[in-house]
């Protein structure tokens, strides 16, 4: 397989086949805290956007530069949360100061960042799929775009259901369960078809 | 009022229980609840997890410095999460291989910081101890409830043992829209069952007031956020 093909396929599966929300079940806690608004899904969407892509660059580089010459690789899960959660705080001062548009709509969600699965996850498997810098870089940003389509279209489905008059027992969080459990059979349709596109 | 031993004990079970009430941590309990063996593992791992930190943070309670002091407690947390996956890899490959990069991920769970912050670096070491064995049993059970369901129904099997002939499965339980589907039938069955018998059964997305650490973003610590913010441009 060649390098594009391969990025493609990564960026194709990170998004639809292997999306972290729907199909792997990772992060579900802001998947289900978040979507209840518009403003904040794709408030939160763009913060795990950018921290991701920038953690998967970050921690790539730490591990291969750092770590394996050291022989401490057994350290990883410890090293990099700590190392996002430097990271965040990190963007989080710099974008105040350097960039404040950005900060104003993405700022408040930064904090709920650094114990947000999805970016220790991405970390650590860009590691254990030994993927090189381009490979880790665009994992961590198509797997973001992956948790914000996720996000955006559940809340979509949220608002549908506010309208909507489930029996007593099933008001609230339980029904909200079940449309998650149709939103995400949807994304069981794409599964085979990246194979079949980047064979 | 003080809390008996034995009510520290039983609140993760019963009243505060972090799975179905508290819905902190559903990550896990939705990924790895396929087979009764894996929620086993799981349920055990965390419960060292939590029981370890639990203990550790509690002794250093006072020399934590309050504004240093979740990164303390993930550091704490993630050391015992490291010893738990290097004792799987070794003794247990293929429970290692089937928790998968949910092993690692209970440094993120919501359930062992909660705990850290709600109780750990405020309680006597016993009381931490009893604290995180209760919520550990308490989550262990619910993935544990849901597993033996998924799995039946998924595979034919209870911990391996086949009950429903092969050719006879609901393959699509045991995949993503299964879990979802099922934690939210077994959330309205016990709000029904419960509300029969007069009592209320009231599940919240995650807040038993840990705004410190959540990842939520609920509506409250959003608010927190902001006025903490405030706070800082006014000083």
């Amino acid at each position: 397989m060649t390098g594009a093909t391969k990025l493609l396929l990564i960026a194709f599966s990170m998004i639809f086949t292997e999306n972290y929300v729907l199909v792997q079940f990772i992060a579900i806690c802001p998947f289900l805290g978040v979507s209840k608004k518009f403003d904040s899904s794709v408030g939160m969407s763009g913060a795990v956007i950018f921290v991701m892509t920038l953690a998967s660059a970050v921690t790539w580089l730490i591990y291969n530069f750092i770590m394996v010459p050291l022989h401490i690789e057994y350290l990883s899960t410890i090293i990099f949360i700590l190392v996002i959660a430097a990271l965040v705080q990190f963007v989080e001062i710099v974008l105040k100061k350097f960039l404040k548009p950005l900060y104003n709509s993405l700022g408040i969600y930064l904090p709920l960042i650094t114990t947000n699965c999805a970016v220790l996850a991405v970390t650590l498997l860009n590691i254990s799929n030994t993927y090189n810098f381009l490979e880790s870089v665009i994992d961590g940003l198509t797997a973001g775009v992956g948790f914000g389509l996720a996000m955006i279209l559940f809340c979509g489905v949220r608002k549908a259901i506010e309208r909507a008059k489930p029996p007593k027992c099933f008001e609230g969080l339980p029904i909200t369960l079940v449309a998650a459990a149709l939103t995400s059979m949807t994304f069981m349709g794409f599964t085979g078809i990246a194979d079949a596109l980047f064979k | 009022m003080k809390k008996s031993k034995w009510q520290i004990f039983t609140n993760g079970i019963f009243k505060e229980n972090p799975v179905l009430i508290l819905l902190l941590g559903c990550c896990s309990v939705l990924a790895i609840s396929v087979t009764v063996q894996g929620a086993l593992g799981m349920g055990a791992a965390l419960t060292f997890v939590l029981v370890g930190s639990n203990v550790v943070i509690s002794l250093l309670r006072k020399i934590i410095p309050d504004k240093v002091r979740i990164p303390c407690f993930i550091v704490v947390i993630a050391t015992f999460v490291t010893l738990v996956e290097m004792i799987t890899e070794a003794f247990l490959p293929d429970l290692y291989s089937s928790l998968g990069i949910f092993l690692a991920l209970i440094v993120v769970n919501c359930i062992v910081l909660g705990r850290a912050e709600m109780f750990a670096s405020k309680n006597s070491v016993g009381d931490s101890f009893l604290d995180g064995l209760g919520m550990g049993i308490g989550y262990t059970v619910v993935i544990c409830a849901i597993a033996v369901v998924r799995e039946l129904f998924a595979s034919g099997t209870i911990y391996g043992l086949r009950i429903i002939p092969e050719g006879y499965q609901i393959g699509i339980i045991g995949q993503t829209p299964g879990g979802f589907l099922l934690f939210g039938v077994a959330m309205a069955v016990l709000i029904y069952a419960l509300g029969k018998k007069g009592k209320k059964f009231d599940p919240r997305i995650g807040c038993d007031g840990s705004c410190g650490n959540c990842n939520l973003g609920c509506e409250n610590r959003i608010q927190d956020i902001k006025k903490e913010e405030e706070t800082e441009v006014e000083k």
